[in-house]
């Protein structure tokens, strides 16, 4: 059985988390597939709740799945297809299942999805979420009632080092901050000063709490262009994508983990923060050579 | 003032045929300021009828008439003659327009012209933008006068998403600002930047009771 997330955030271990992004279709075998070869390899498996607001297998569903398969998941809660009441309830479930580590997010929009004619919730935002996780470990609903049994979650968010301009992010996570997170794991960073900047900008308020750097691999210029302009949070700078463009045709994928790796080395090495979080999207299984090339394995 | 947009000349085409008389009703007020159902729509839409009627060799008798303001019962009654000699109204009022509309002449079907889309005001000559979600709860003490509940795409209360694009554009329209780096920006300028930095709880959607209704208490 994997050690507890929350166990792991009070050692000095530099800490490794991955995504798994389930599938679209009841057919599970691909993300067991993803779940049993990273399962010992990191931390704690994080799986996207509709990622990219496109419909797949829910992330409790995955959680659930790799708790049978003995590893840590961290359910991702977006609040972009559920009220606050469908979200607790959601929470109670996974606590009675043993998902005990929650990331709250915000959510992509309805309209970068597959859905897009679909109706987007957003009755909380991600720093309400927060608050209701809390509440709801405090043994109530957000409605005040007590609870038969509390939560007990360790709580995470998502934050934008690259958010240009960073001023009107970074007051949203001193909010988070405030209303009191274990972890945070950021989106994609390509510029390690950036990471820096926030991690400093965190430590000001918060000493204790673990920063992972967010780390997407891209595996090509033209890709790191589409990202750039089509994927929320990305921004892939210049030298990366001449980089990408100058690796021999059929190498981009290696030259992607390469650079990624090189990426987590750094952060280590420096200790820009307390360890990553890998989400290469589409390519799970992929995530074993990064750590790798990065010395994690 | 509520912004509203005509719909396409094939649609309305559609729900006016099967009639041979009917009555494009315009209003004075705001869907006349947003062009589209002011008297001038009035008169472009009933010769665009007229002409498409005729090319189809269906002829149809089509009445223009516009009023002030068609959410107004004593107003929309001003209209009763010629409605009485139409078998059908195209309404180019805002949706509170074509409903009174259809509540007085409930013997007629009475169809939209136009979709009613935002509460909102004018930017430049021919753009529009929306301002206003009627929440019931205004709270734009809090934010700098800019709304976040509408202006924001996921109506956040506590800061912007992670997506917000260089130059504080928003994730899903390069066209469109970032509400929470306006809020920022507009705070900045008055120094009250620790506004922004205060936490503010869920919304509460109670503060309009669907279907909205308010009876004023006379003093």
């Amino acid at each position: 059985m994997a050690k507890p997330f929350r166990e792991i955030l009070k050692t000095k271990e530099f800490i490794v988390t991955a995504e798994a992004g389930p599938g679209k279709g009841s057919n599970v075998s691909k993300i067991v597939e993803h779940i049993e070869l990273l399962r010992d390899k990191v931390h704690a498996l994080n799986v996207t709740d509709n990622q990219s607001s496109v419909m797949r297998y829910p992330s409790l569903g995955v959680c659930l799945l790799i708790k049978e398969h003995g590893g840590e998941p961290i359910l991702q809660v977006t609040c972009r297809d559920r009220n606050r009441l469908a979200i607790q309830a959601d929470l109670l479930f996974a606590h009675s299942r043993g998902i005990n580590n929650v990331l709250c997010l915000t959510g992509d929009s309805i309209d970068v999805g597959d859905h897009k004619e679909a109706r987007q919730v957003f009755d909380l935002d991600s720093v309400q979420l927060i608050h209701l996780v809390h509440t709801l470990n405090s043994g109530k609903d957000m409605a005040g009632n007590e609870l038969d049994g509390a939560t007990d979650f360790c709580i995470g968010t998502s934050a934008t080092p690259s958010a240009d301009p960073i001023e009107p992010q970074l007051i949203k996570v001193e909010k988070k901050l405030k209303a009191g997170v274990n972890f945070i794991q950021t989106q994609a960073v390509y510029e390690l000063d950036e990471l820096k900047r926030f991690v400093e900008f965190v430590r000001k308020i918060d000493e204790k709490v673990k920063i992972l750097g967010g780390i997407v691999p891209v595996v090509g210029a033209k890709m790191a262009t589409y990202m750039n302009e089509n994927v929320p949070g990305i921004f892939i700078p210049q030298r990366i994508i001449d980089e990408l463009a100058q690796a021999p045709k059929g190498t981009g994928v290696a030259k992607g983990i390469e650079i990624a790796a090189r990426m987590i080395r750094e952060i280590k090495e420096r200790k820009v923060c307390d360890g990553v979080h890998i989400m290469f999207i589409g390519r799970e299984e992929k995530v074993p050579e990064i750590l790798k090339a990065a010395g994690l394995l | 003032m509520i912004i509203a947009e005509r719909k396409l000349m094939e649609e309305i085409k559609r729900l006016v045929a099967p009639f041979k008389k009917v009555l494009v009703a315009g209003c004075g007020t705001c869907v006349a300021v947003c062009w589209a159902g002011g008297e001038k729509e009035v008169g472009i839409l009933a010769s665009q009828l007229r002409l498409a009627r005729n090319a189809e060799g269906n002829k149809i008798t089509v009445l223009e008439a516009t009023v002030e303001r068609q959410c107004e019962k004593e107003m929309v009654l001003e209209l009763k003659d010629k409605v009485a000699e139409v078998e059908a109204v195209l309404s180019l009022a805002c949706g509170a327009g074509v409903q009174t509309m259809a509540e007085l002449f409930e013997d007629k079907p009475v169809f939209p012209a136009v979709n009613t889309t935002f509460i909102g005001k004018p930017e430049k000559e021919g753009l529009w933008t929306e301002m206003c979600g009627a929440c019931g709860d205004c709270f734009l003490d809090r934010t700098g006068g800019v709304c976040p509940v509408v202006r924001c795409a996921k109506g956040l209360l506590n800061g912007p998403c992670g997506g917000t694009r260089k130059g504080g554009k928003c994730e899903i329209d390069p066209e469109k600002d970032c509400a929470w780096v306006l809020i920022y920006r507009r705070l900045e300028k008055q120094g009250r930047l620790a506004l922004m930095r205060e936490y503010n709880p869920p919304k509460n959607y109670r503060a309009v009771k669907r279907p909205g209704r308010i009876q004023a208490v006379k003093a």
